[in-house]
Order: structure tokens, then sequence, then C-alpha cells
């Protein structure tokens, strides 16, 4: 009777595989409750942010979001009315710096999303910019459809879903 | 799919495998040699009788109960028939029987199976085998096929495993029965990494983790602190390639499974995703995103300076290579929608192979190069599969949110993620055969996505 045998012994592969890693410094990236949340009283007067705060901003912009048709980027009436009012206040203060957060609604698969919403906070970034605020001062950053603000899987949410965030830095 | 299960009678099938130790099993009893040119049945399964074919498993007896780290030799004998069962079972090919309600067999009948009886039982095909504790602290489990009807061997290997690895040699049992009835490659032996998801839909909580293929020996790589994309084997099973969060610049990393360690793999970039490594394991694809320009690139597995793929001005994105490293199929925005690609490997001859209604997405290549497999979006997300040139498109599964099809090592199966409809935000792991007609749910301990089949375990 033939004998194949193989001498490897397979004690080794059984350490092979690892556990959790606990000792990075990893952060969680902002949820959707953070930069979302309109804030204690945002007065049209400006409110009692301290100037040139990410509360102040808000307090003073028409909208700290913008959104998008299915599958688009482009920049339409209403989001360049909020990107003005943006632009203004970014002009007024210099010093500060902005993050734009991308995000796509769940129609689309994941790695494309993650393009897509690339490409709105692109868009959003290359308007500002045309308006003044030095492309230096803003960074972008995608989603996708990693973290949605509304939870339905209809339309309304889905509207809601499609957009560039601008976060003030300091 | 048309699957021709073969009762040929030729002699066992001994495939030596590096890694995984093996060797015939000393039979208890020497076995009456397999006829060598007898005219057999042949089986023909095709979607219909599918379930036609039944397979009688008992416990695998052992010649003297030990107790080992695994349990003891008689447990495992059963377990291990369990797991056998359970693969025969999911591949849905089979109507494995077993092992419980199954008469139990003494040793002596291993190599030597009552047929007489066994044809009473109806089986067609039968599965014996033997647990022994080597005097090492290792395991040898024997495994062996027969023709009921015919009362032949048609397969027979032996596997020495350490204890902690005592179902590995259950999967190599399952990929010998399985490989010598259809012609089929293996699979059960392999793991699956994949995205664990738990929390609500707006937070959710994703951590890479690798368990078998069955959902056995389930563990987490990463602690959920940083979301995590899009994870992939690498093609010696060492590496992982995926995408995080990590200090807030989406980019990609290569977690190395023996050194436990994650390595930045591209740097200074503020979006990239989609990673795939090429068939040697040298290079990886991604998608880099520039000034709002997704196009794909290749990198150095161990880093270096991308190599730019594609130019258009639409998202290029999913690059996957074909078997042999030669062409890459990519999915692009370029026609106004997304639509998959091929391509020559060094980015020339780009071609459109999609053009079913709707969008495609997150192409796969087969491992057998003979189908690309896909996400159709139109109404639903499908997982689909179609040849490499566009044609013989099938679509496998009809729910509302599949996405991202990944194959098994043979080329016969597809893992992929069903997410729910609604605010839940619940997604699960499920697999499709090319039938179409055999999918489930793999279990996972939490919610899951984004799976990713390894290569078959050495």
């Amino acid at each position: 009777m033939a004998k194949v045998k193989t001498a490897l012994i397979v004690a080794t592969m059984a350490v092979a595989v690892v556990g959790c890693q606990k000792k990075r410094p990893e952060t969680l990236p902002p949820g959707p409750g953070g930069p979302v949340d309109p804030g204690p009283a945002p007065g049209p007067g400006g409110g009692g942010a301290q100037p040139g705060t990410a509360e102040h901003f808000k307090q003073n912009v028409v909208s700290d979001t913008i959104n998008f048709d299915f599958d688009q980027y482009d920049i339409d009436a209403r989001a360049r009315q909020i990107l003005d009012s943006q632009a203004q206040w970014l002009m007024q203060y210099p010093n500060t710096r902005i993050s734009l957060e991308g995000h796509a609604d769940e129609r689309g698969t994941r790695e494309y999303n993650l393009a897509l919403g690339d490409r709105r906070a692109n868009a959003a970034k290359n308007y500002l910019a045309a308006r003044g605020v030095s492309p230096a001062r803003i960074t972008t950053i995608s989603y996708g459809k990693e973290r949605p603000i509304a939870l339905g899987s209809d339309e309304a949410s889905w509207a809601q879903n499609r957009r560039a965030v601008t976060i003030v830095i300091n | 799919m048309k699957l021709r299960i073969l009762f040929a009678a030729t002699t066992a099938l001994f495939v030596a495998s590096p890694g995984l130790a093996q060797e015939q099993p000393a039979a208890p009893q020497p076995t009456a040699p397999a006829g060598e040119s007898q005219e057999l049945p042949t089986i023909d399964v095709t979607d219909e009788s599918a379930q036609d074919l039944t397979i009688i498993i008992p416990p695998m007896p052992t010649q003297q109960v030990v107790s080992t780290p695994a349990g003891s030799t008689d447990a495992l004998g059963r377990q291990i028939a369990q797991i056998v069962t359970d693969n025969l079972r999911n591949s849905g090919l089979f109507k494995p029987l077993g092992p419980t309600g199954v008469r139990a067999i003494p040793v002596s009948e291993v190599s030597a199976p009552d047929f007489g009886y066994w044809r009473g039982a109806t089986a067609q095909a039968l599965v014996h085998g033997f647990v022994r504790a080597n005097g090492d602290g290792n395991l040898t489990v024997g495994c062996y096929l027969y023709d009921v009807a015919l009362g032949t061997e048609l397969a027979r290997e032996g596997f020495i495993v350490s204890p902690a690895d005592w179902r590995r040699a259950a999967h190599k049992c399952s990929d010998t029965i399985y490989t010598r009835l259809t012609g089929e490659g293996p699979y059960f032996d392999s793991r699956v990494i994949y995205v664990s998801e738990t929390g609500p839909k707006n937070r959710r909580i994703k951590r890479l983790a690798i368990m078998d293929q069955d959902g056995a020996n389930h563990r987490f790589l990463t602690n959920g602190q940083s979301i995590v994309l899009t994870p992939r084997f690498s093609p010696d099973e060492r590496r992982i390639a995926y995408m995080s969060y990590q200090d807030d610049k989406p980019s990609l990393y290569v977690y190395d499974l023996n050194a436990r360690t994650q390595r930045l793999l591209v740097t200074n970039v503020s979006l990239a995703f989609a990673p795939r490594f090429s068939p040697d394991g040298r290079w990886i694809l991604f998608t880099m995103s520039v000034a709002g320009n997704a196009d794909v690139y290749r990198i150095a597995a161990g880093g270096g300076t991308p190599q730019r793929l594609t130019t258009a001005p639409g998202i290029d994105t999913g690059g996957s290579y074909s078997p042999d490293g030669s062409k890459i199929v990519f999915e692009s925005d370029r026609s106004g929608s997304q639509q998959l690609y091929v391509m020559n490997a060094d980015g020339s001859n780009q071609q459109r192979i999609s053009f079913g209604g709707g969008r495609y997405a997150t192409p796969a290549w087969s491992p057998r190069g003979d189908l690309i497999a896909f996400t159709r979006m139109g109404g639903g997300f499908r997982i689909g599969v179609m040849n490499p040139s566009g044609g013989g498109e099938k679509l496998l599964t009809d729910a509302w949110g599949d996405e991202g099809p990944s194959w098994s090592p043979n080329g016969r199966v597809l893992l992929f993620s069903r997410g729910a409809q609604g605010p839940s935000g619940k997604s699960d792991i499920w697999s499709v055969d090319l039938t179409g007609s055999t999918s489930r749910r793999i279990p996972t301990q939490l919610d899951g996505s984004d799976p990713s089949w390894g290569p078959l375990r050495p």
C-alpha cells in the first residue's frame, strides 16, 4: 500500500491567526449626531457663540449641509446659497479651517459611494475656493454610505443622506 | 449549470497537500482493490435533481478512546462526521444522512464496509472514517468514500492534524468527497475575512473578523474604533488588505496575520479604497481619488509609488485581476452610469463588457477565469455572473440589497453581503452557488458585510 506522507505539522498554523489589536490610538470618525446637531437655539442674529468657533459658524450660515440629486454632485441653486453664506463666514474668519464630509445614500455600492462622496466634498470645496476661500484651509473626507443621518429606505431619507457637511476645525 | 457526478472506478486519489500532513491511513484490514475497468453508472446532477445523491455518513469510530485537548477521540469522530455532513449538505449537491440516526460502525468496517447493509439503506455513496490519537499528540483522521452499489472504494485519504486543527481534518475529508464526486475543485478547507457589524444604522461599528468558511473559529482582528471596509485576502492567506478610517484618514492597510501588525499601504492621499491582490501576491490594485477623480492604480504589495492604470474623468474603481494576472475587470461610470470594463493589466485596451439594463458594480473575476461576478443595480441589488466578454449573464439572487460577491476557491460558490431594507441597518453574509438554487445565510456572531473568501488552505 502506497503511503503519501508529508511530515509538516500543523501545530504552527494554530497560532497563525491573531486576536484583536488594541494598542493603536484609533478614533471614531465623527458621527452624524455631532456635526448636524442644530445646537442650542441658533438665533438668526448670531446667537451667543464665540465668534470664529464651530458653533458660531453654524449659527451664522444658512446651513452647514448641502444636498445632491441621486448619483449627482453638481452644486444647485440652493446649495450655492448655502455655500455663499459659508464662504462669507470663512472670509471673515481667515484663521479657521474646515473639513468637508461627503456622503451618499444607500442606493449605490459601498466602494462607488466612497468615490461619490468624495466627488461631492470636492465639488463643495471647489465652489468655496472659487468664492475666495483658500483650498489650503479645506480638507475633504468621504464616508460613502457609512454614516446616514436619516435611517429610512425611502426617497425622503435618501435625499437627506446625499450631502456634503462643512465642519469648522480650529 | 449542469454538474456531472461521476462514479468512475479509478483508483483512489491521493493528493499530498503541504502544510496539513497527509497520509494514506493504514487500514485496519486490507481492502479489496478497486476495479479499474468496470463500466459504472454516471449520475447527472442538475438543478432539479440536485438532492438526489444520497450519502450516508456514520459516526467515525476510534480504535481506542483517548482524551485529547480537542475532546475524546470518539466524540471527535461523531463531530467530524457531522461537519462532513453539514458541508456536503450546504453545497446543495447532495443529500447527506448522518451521523445521527445512522448505525455506528466498528473500526473493522472502516475499510471493509458492510455494503449489503448500506444497500438496504438506499445509500448511493458511503463515507467512513476513523479518529486516532497519535503518540506525539497529533490526531490522524482517516477518510474513505465508497460506491455502495458497486461495492468499490472511490477515495481514501488520511490527515494528521494537531488537536486544535481537528476541524480542518473534517473539511479536508469533505473536500476529498466533494472533489471525487463532482470533478470540481475543493473549497471547504478555507477561511473568510469579513467586516463584523453592530450598532445603529447611523453609527455602525465595523470590525475586521476572520472565521472558517462554515463560521467556526471566529475571531476579531480590529477593535472597532475605526470604520474598516472591504478586506481582501492575499493569495497566500497571510495578509489582508483593507480600508480603514484610522486617524480620520481613509486609506489602505495591510494586516499581517502572523506578525499581527498592520501597515499603512498608501500614504499622503485623501482617499484610497477597494484593494485587491494580484494572483501572484506582488501587487495590490486599488482606487485612489485625487481632487474628486477616482481611478484604478496598482502598488507593490510592500508599498511604493502607485502606478495609475485608468485616466477617465469618471469614477473608475473595483478592479479585479484575472487569475493569470494578464487582465483586470473594473467598473466605471464614464458612460454615465456604472458599467463593467476589462483592460490589460497595464491599463491598455479598455473595453466595456456590460450592456444590460441598470448599473453594474463590484466585479470579481472567478479563480477559474471563466466568469465575472458582479452586483447589478436596478430596483434591488442582485448578484450575477457573466463571462469575461460580457455574454451569458445570469442573475443568481433577487433581494433588496445584495452586494459585493467574493468567489470560493473553486469558483463554484459566491459569498456576498445582504443588507436589510429600512432603519435597522442590518447586514448579513450569504452564499449562493452558480446554479442560483442553493443560497443560505452564513452564521456570524454579529452582523456581517464585505466577505472575502480566502484560498484553499495548504
